[in-house]
């Protein structure tokens, strides 16, 4: 195995996933709910009363995030998509499907259910990360090798 | 008033998690890809993503143990499943294979949806169908925050 040592990043990693922590950890305790993006996305869906303002104001927030982020700190997200139309659109589709059947995603499971050292979540984090690894491994290395 | 505050605090709460993806490097689909690609250069910046996120959420669940209403009010919907389901396995794996193509997984789909990225948009369209679809289809299987 070889380090790409240029796009290693372990301060700023290391950093911004305390941020992530502590939305998970504030999330619980104010709102006495898992942080689970998916999950708050997928609620908005078939919207019940008194469930879909609370929801929005969440995915507001994130998606309002870099412009934030910009005005305040001057920082650009740095988002490179090399993915295809057609590759991306299958993907989303995946992402979307899977997180529904799986009960959860990064966030969900692989932040908040490992902070509470639930088994599940461990399992589905295993699960996720395995099929991801698999998956660049024969994109990148089987077929566009 | 504290009804508008709690909504302000959910607002406030998807901000600081974007925060959290933009200067971790997880809004970069490449960067998550270099992860993933344990043959090629690798990049592990994203288990110090998780180390850091684990650490500070552990403090933070620890102390909701001990509690027995949520600040702004109600009780705590915390999960309490424990059964390792065929669904569970499944559904994360078709999930990690959507990741592995795309390196995009929910939330930075909406942080790159909200940094003007049209593939981002795709994306995400594509992922509520998605949802939609397993929902329709496979509806015994409810989402876990509900």
């Amino acid at each position: 195995m070889q380090i790409d040592w240029l796009s290693f990043t372990p301060i700023p990693s290391l950093l911004g996933g305390a941020l992530l922590g502590i939305a998970a950890a504030l999330y619980v305790l104010l709102h006495g709910r898992i942080l689970g993006i998916s999950g708050i996305i997928s609620g908005l869906l078939h919207p019940k009363p008194n469930d879909v303002v609370w929801r929005l104001a969440l995915v507001l927030g994130l998606l309002t995030s870099p412009l934030w982020a910009a005005l305040f700190f001057g920082i650009r997200p740095v988002v490179e998509i090399h993915t295809g139309w057609y590759a991306i659109l299958i993907a989303g589709f995946l992402v979307g499907f899977g997180v529904q059947y799986g009960s959860g995603c990064t966030s969900g499971h692989g932040i908040c259910g490992l902070s509470r050292l639930s088994p599940r979540s461990l399992v589905a984090t295993l699960s996720f990360m395995g099929a991801g690894f698999l998956t660049v491994f024969i994109l990148r290395h089987l077929i566009g090798g | 008033m504290k009804k508008h505050f709690g909504l302000f605090s959910q607002f406030a709460i998807g901000v600081l998690f974007g925060f959290g993806l933009i200067i971790s490097g997880m809004s970069n689909p490449q960067k998550v890809l270099g992860f993933l690609d344990l043959a090629g250069p690798w990049d592990p910046s994203l288990i110090f993503v998780m180390v850091g996120a684990i650490l500070v959420g552990l403090g933070g669940f620890y102390v909701v143990k001990n509690r027995s209403e949520a600040f702004f009010g109600g009780a705590f919907h915390i999960p309490t499943r424990k059964d390792i389901s065929k669904a569970l396995v499944i559904g994360s794996f078709i999930f990690g294979v959507g990741w592995g193509i795309a390196g995009i997984c929910p939330g930075p789909a909406i942080v790159a949806l909200g940094a003007g990225y049209l593939k981002a948009l795709a994306f995400v369209v594509a992922m509520l169908v998605g949802m939609r679809i397993c929902e329709r289809f496979f509806s015994g299987h409810k989402h876990l925050p509900k």
